[in-house]
């Protein structure tokens, strides 16, 4: 064990993972983030914070993790490369490792153009793939970026994200390669709506031997309406199949029909051979994720 | 070329308030062919703001110089001769051009009449777009020869983000995702590998970054 996790406890275990997402506020409470803690850490073996999500400011991640852990969840930050640089990354990673985190998801980050700021400066000084090799080269060699020695490393899982439905679709196993190779331990895919696609991909990341070298956890997300299924096919790098559509439009009770669907995709995501989990995505809708959990039949979590 | 943008009259307008006579200075070179600050666009703004100082019954006294470009000493020099009586300059000139002619009649106030945009090229008649983010440190060897600094509105160097859909830029579906120009080109000529490699983060101490830039060179100095 590198870091201790529970989330990379249960993958080394080669148990079918479940992790969550929880979005902080847009405030100085952390109730909502307390209370949200509270109903997925027995459903879920880490619960994803996210990171200023979309760039609308919020309660900040590593700050929400220290409530998830007095909770007694098992957080995962999502660290963006848009708002800070290699100085204030490296710094908040040992931080968030010296309060308890043991689980960091390194992302690019949605642009500013997306949230409240639309004027602010980006930073971009690093991408990614450079955060986890960071995030590695601290860990593993106790070395920063700049080849400093750091003497107590930050043990920390190294998670990242891909969307295997974005363009182009070639260069999607690449960049999960490139992920792994820069030390990557484990991976939370784009939500998952068009599961063929996503087996395509599989596909693609089995002839690589990838599923081997990194944790593939599928992303899935609960829709209540049809709208909601609607307006995620306007956004970049999603697929949604137009049949799913229709389906939440004749449902009679939409919600019951989202949560539903959703668990059939994870029953459909569980027999793609290098599929090692699901991360549920029920931002908004937080109080539903015990139910999927229970009926896609992963309950009790190990 | 550098691409800039006349800034809105009324902007221009309110910077000259306090003046009854001004030099409106254009540039031959870049903003000429960008069609933002040459001759011709000189002759334009000064007939407008004469005509609006006009009807504000507050003439505005506007003397027109076009010179072959604004950002070298010795032809701002020419300017010279044409200042008298006027109490400021407003340039047409990029930011270099500005300040160029700022350093020389630095008794004067200069105005900026443009927003210097960016390096780029006309890609159509009327449409420009950025090309270079002088980064100081050019990587197009190994890009098939398109900028993702300038061209991906993250700067990324390791391959389009996630937002990347149908060639276009999650930012605007006016821009292409400059990764899958990079990469439809690198797989054209069969050079896919390069996007393999993991790059590692770029040294941004040569970019804007590592304060304002100067290059000396001996065997370049009288």
């Amino acid at each position: 064990m590198i870091s201790g996790s529970r989330l990379e406890r249960v993958l080394a275990s080669g148990n079918f993972a479940v992790t969550s997402e929880l979005g902080p506020p847009k405030s100085a409470s952390a109730k909502g983030v307390t209370k949200h803690a509270a109903m997925l850490k027995d459903c879920s073996d880490g619960q994803n914070l996210t990171d200023n999500q979309t760039a609308i400011v919020r309660l900040s991640s590593i700050a929400a993790a220290v409530h998830v852990l007095a909770a007694g969840g098992d957080p995962i930050i999502q660290m963006t490369c848009r708002d800070r640089n290699r100085i204030a990354l490296q710094s908040d990673l040992l931080g968030a490792a010296s309060l308890g985190v043991k689980t960091v998801l390194c992302l690019t980050g949605d642009h500013q153009s997306f949230g409240n700021h639309g004027t602010a400066k980006n930073v971009f000084d690093l991408d990614s793939i450079q955060l986890i090799a960071a995030v590695k080269g601290l860990r593993d060699d106790k070395r920063f970026l700049c080849g400093e020695e750091c003497k107590v490393e930050p043990k920390l899982f190294i998670g990242c994200a891909e969307n295997p439905f974005a363009d182009p679709f070639e260069f999607r196993v690449m960049r999960l390669e490139k992920k792994a190779r820069a030390g990557a331990d484990f991976v939370q895919t784009q939500a998952v709506f068009d599961v063929p696609r996503f087996a395509q991909w599989m596909e693609g990341v089995r002839s690589a031997g990838l599923h081997k070298r990194i944790h593939i956890l599928g992303g899935v997300i609960p829709v209540k309406s049809a709208a909601a299924l609607k307006y995620m096919a306007t956004v970049p790098g999603m697929r949604i199949p137009a049949q799913l559509v229709k389906r939440m439009e004749g449902a009679a009770d939409p919600e019951q029909e989202g949560v539903a669907l959703c668990v059939e995709i994870i029953q459909q995501l569980r027999q793609i051979e290098g599929v090692a989990g699901v991360h549920i995505m029920a931002v908004y809708w937080e109080t539903i994720v015990p139910e999927i959990v229970a009926r896609a039949g992963l309950l009790p979590r190990p | 070329m550098i691409v800039g943008e006349r800034k809105p009259v009324e902007s221009i307008l309110a910077m000259l308030a306090p003046h009854g006579k001004v030099l409106l200075a254009g540039c031959g070179t870049c903003v000429t062919v960008c069609l933002a600050g040459g001759e011709k666009e000189v002759g334009v703004l000064a007939a407008a703001l004469r005509l609006a100082r006009q009807a504000e019954g507050k003439p505005l006294e506007v003397v027109e110089a076009t010179i072959e470009r604004q950002c070298e000493h010795e032809f701002v020099e020419e300017l010279a001769a044409k200042l008298a009586g006027a109490e400021a300059i407003l340039s047409l000139g990029c930011g270099a051009g500005v300040q160029t002619i700022a350093e020389r009649y630095a008794d004067l106030p200069v105005y900026p009449g443009l927003n210097t945009s960016f390096i780029g090229i006309p890609v159509k008649h009327g449409d420009w777009a950025e090309r270079c983010a002088a980064c100081g440190d050019c990587i197009l060897d190994s890009t098939g020869g398109i900028c993702p600094i300038a061209r991906c509105s993250k700067s990324l160097l390791n391959g389009p983000c996630g937002g990347s859909a149908e060639g276009k830029c999650e930012v605007s579906e006016d821009t292409d995702c400059a990764w899958q120009l990079i990469f439809d080109r690198l797989k054209a000529q069969r050079r896919l590998e390069l996007l393999a490699e993991v790059r590692p983060p770029k040294d941004w101490s040569r970019h804007r970054d590592g304060g304002p830039r100067r290059i000396v060179r001996e065997d370049a100095a009288l």
